[in-house]
């Protein structure tokens, strides 16, 4: 297995730059998200470090090698794609092979290795089946298993998941972060789906036309997002954004908006009066009839022990996520408190937010 | 508007039974949201309600009257499908008009641009009337085609998953505005759908199929505390109900095989000791995953917490579902 170093990547499509230099580090044995929404330069990413498409600049090392000028077959990695294209005429056990019978294996190793992976991936009872009559969850699992037998430095996975229904989805989700977590392998993992990225990764990229927004852990880059589009993107519903006009110096410990006063991390940093946007994700709205902060009350959607609240603001409109024991009903004015060490602020012109006690030491993109 | 009632439908293509014996009644003015896996023949009951298959059985009733000898066009119901297939040659003020334009309704220039103007301003996509279909967002795109379907003012609208081609943002405000849509209009709605926070958010009434059978019909409330079987147990609720042998916790009631524990079930601090394989931190909600002895069980903590991988906690239940040995409620 390996680690794997992102540096200066950039990629043109005649005078289209589908990537502009990224930077980051697949440490080894992480399970790596890139995430974004479709355009954004994920999978051309993808296909730069599985050798699929070279670099217009830039480097791309495995292990410490640089194999970013290297044909795909020549750097050790398997790919899994979303529509998992095996070979019909072909049983289970024949299309696991394959790879290894195209190595020239010896067939003794191959009947042992077909036998390990098959118990990896709890596919022992089909393998001499036609993979014609198999259901969805099990040709995902061949196609897999044809990935895994090989024993390559690492996964890159596009979208695997992505042509399956919700529940089944979750379903393999779940399974494919238990393999991960028994196999330890190298994986980068394409995604436009937020919750699939924070639920089975260990580290996340963000990236946004071609560009790398924010790079870390799941819970970093949902309580502290380093850009405005991080911020939304990721959540659901995704943070709120009030906007309101202001300015701050370091030390300062609150922000007014509307005339009223609201609590914030402690600011190190220094803006003149100009545009900006307090972030609170909607679970760190409180309803309290004491606030001074009002709004007023559009919406109410149940979601079993949770309930969403839309509420207008004089700084724009809201989600709070509250129990669903709480009665709240449209048209009534309510008082709103947020969770000060929760916040987060952003300048309006330029998307980044603004250092603070809370986000110090999160790395930007 | 009007009531829709179903009687005793079956439908069957070839050797498959899609639809078995399914009564069910839509009340006037109601949201109902049909749920189930690929397969579980919500389509296929969409499909029988506006004509464009008929069933093998039974009979299908809208505002008191039998609709199986009418065409699809004589039942006066509007359809909304996943791909909004709009006529990319026309503007969205064209779009919109096209059903009061056609022969079978054929309304007069003045009373179709005050329809569209009303419309559009429902849906919000009055700034837009005059642009190409093509020039429009897949959420500005899936708004014309749920006006389209408005327009005609039908007695129910049938939608088969809107939703589902959008991304979260999108789906997220059109689930609101059409909750608003139908408050406002107070229009009967039958809706498909395998995303279970649409149902959960939306419906008044949820009907549960399984394998063409409709299981459980009620309020999102009703489904989601009151289930009658695993299967209906585990449609609603993220994560997912936990399934576990009866006597995983000890003694079980008599004629039990499984407890049901959602994760507002399970009382962490005190009880039987778990070791936390994972823990998912997903923002809004962190997830454990655990063993207990033998059984994974997801349940839910702070999302401040400090617990880690191979952490122990003692989990006991607080109150539990039960099953008997064919999945039913006991």
């Amino acid at each position: 297995m390996a680690e794997i170093v992102i540096r200066n990547l950039r990629k043109e499509f005649g005078a289209f730059t589908a990537v502009k230099e990224s930077s980051f580090t697949i440490g080894d044995g992480e399970f790596f998200m890139l995430l974004g929404p479709s355009g954004c330069g994920k999978t051309t990413t993808l296909r730069m470090i599985a050798g699929l498409e070279l670099p217009t600049s830039g480097e791309v090392l495995i292990d410490g090698e640089d194999v970013s000028q290297l044909p795909a077959s020549k750097r050790d990695i398997a790919m899994v794609f979303q529509m998992f294209a095996l070979y019909p005429h072909l049983n289970v056990r024949k299309n696991i092979a394959y790879p290894l019978v195209s190595q020239g294996m010896p067939k003794a190793q191959i009947v042992a290795k077909i036998a390990e992976v098959a118990k990896i991936l709890g596919i022992e009872s089909i393998l001499d089946k036609p993979v014609g009559g198999l259901s969805g969850g099990d040709r995902q699992r061949v196609a897999l298993g044809r990935a895994i037998v090989r024993s390559p430095k690492a996964f890159m996975m596009d979208e695997p998941l992505g042509a399956l229904d919700a529940e089944f989805r979750e379903h393999m989700a779940e399974e494919l972060r238990a393999l991960h977590d028994r196999m330890h392998a190298t994986t980068v993992y394409v995604t436009h789906d937020q919750l699939e990225a924070m639920q089975m990764g260990d580290k996340i990229v963000v990236m946004n036309h071609g560009v790398v927004e924010q790079f870390g852990t799941p819970r970093e880059i949902y309580d502290h997002p380093a850009m405005l589009f991080v911020a939304d993107f990721i959540g659901s519903p995704s943070m709120n954004f009030l906007r309101f006009e202001g300015g701050f110096r370091p030390g300062d410990e609150a922000v007014t908006l509307s005339g009223v006063q609201i609590a914030i991390p402690q600011v190190q940093e220094d803006a003149a009066g100009r545009a900006l946007v307090l972030g609170v994700r909607p679970e760190h709205v409180t309803l309290n009839d004491a606030a001074q902060y009002r709004g007023k009350i559009e919406t109410t959607e149940y979601l079993g022990t949770t309930q969403i609240v839309t509420i207008a603001t004089a700084n724009g409109t809201i989600k709070a996520r509250i129990p669903s024991g709480q009665h709240v009903g449209p048209g009534e004015m309510v008082g709103l408190t947020f969770t000060t060490s929760r916040l987060s602020l952003f300048d309006a012109g330029s998307g980044r937010a603004f250092r603070t006690a809370a986000n110090a030491g999160v790395h930007h993109g | 508007m009007a009531e829709v009632i179903l009687n005793g439908v079956s439908k069957a293509f070839g050797q498959t039974q899609a639809l078995k014996n399914v009564s069910m009644t839509i009340p006037d003015g109601a949201f109902v949201v049909l749920l189930g896996p690929t397969g579980a023949g919500k389509t296929t009951t969409l499909r029988q309600i506006a004509g464009l298959d008929h069933p093998d059985q039974g009979d299908i009733r809208i505002g008191g009257e039998s609709v199986l000898a009418m065409t699809p066009a004589q039942r006066a119901i509007a359809m909304v499908f996943q791909q909004y297939s709009l006529y990319p040659h026309l503007t969205v003020r064209d779009n919109l008009a096209f059903p009061l334009r056609s022969p079978v309704l054929n309304r007069p220039a003045a009373e179709i641009a005050k329809r569209v103007a009303e419309v559009a301003e429902v849906l919000r996509i009055s700034h837009k009337l005059d642009n190409k279909a093509t020039q429009l967002s897949g959420g500005e795109m899936q708004r014309v085609s749920i006006g389209r379907a408005l327009i005609r003012s039908p007695r129910i609208y049938l939608m088969d998953e809107p939703l589902s081609s959008l991304d979260a943002k999108l789906r997220a405000d059109l689930r609101i505005e059409l909750k608003r849509i139908h408050a406002d209009l107070g229009a009967t709605f039958l809706y498909v759908t395998h995303d279970q926070i649409e149902a959960m958010t939306m419906a008044t009434h949820v009907g549960v199929l399984d394998r063409g059978a409709l299981v459980q019909f009620g309020t999102p409330r009703e489904i989601y505390e009151n289930p009658v079987s695993t299967y209906v147990a585990s449609r609603l609720g993220q994560p997912r109900i936990n399934l576990l042998p009866a006597d995983a916790f000890g003694p079980a009631p008599a004629g039990a095989a499984q407890i049901g524990l959602r994760p507002e079930h399970i009382h962490i601090g005190e009880g039987q000791e778990a070791t936390i394989r994972r823990v998912e931190h997903l923002g809004d909600q962190t997830r454990l995953h655990l063993h207990l002895g033998p059984h994974e069980i997801i349940t839910l903590a702070d999302t401040e917490t400090r617990l880690a991988p191979g952490d122990t906690i003692a989990i006991r239940p607080q109150s539990a579902l039960w099953f008997d040995a064919s999945g039913n409620r006991i």
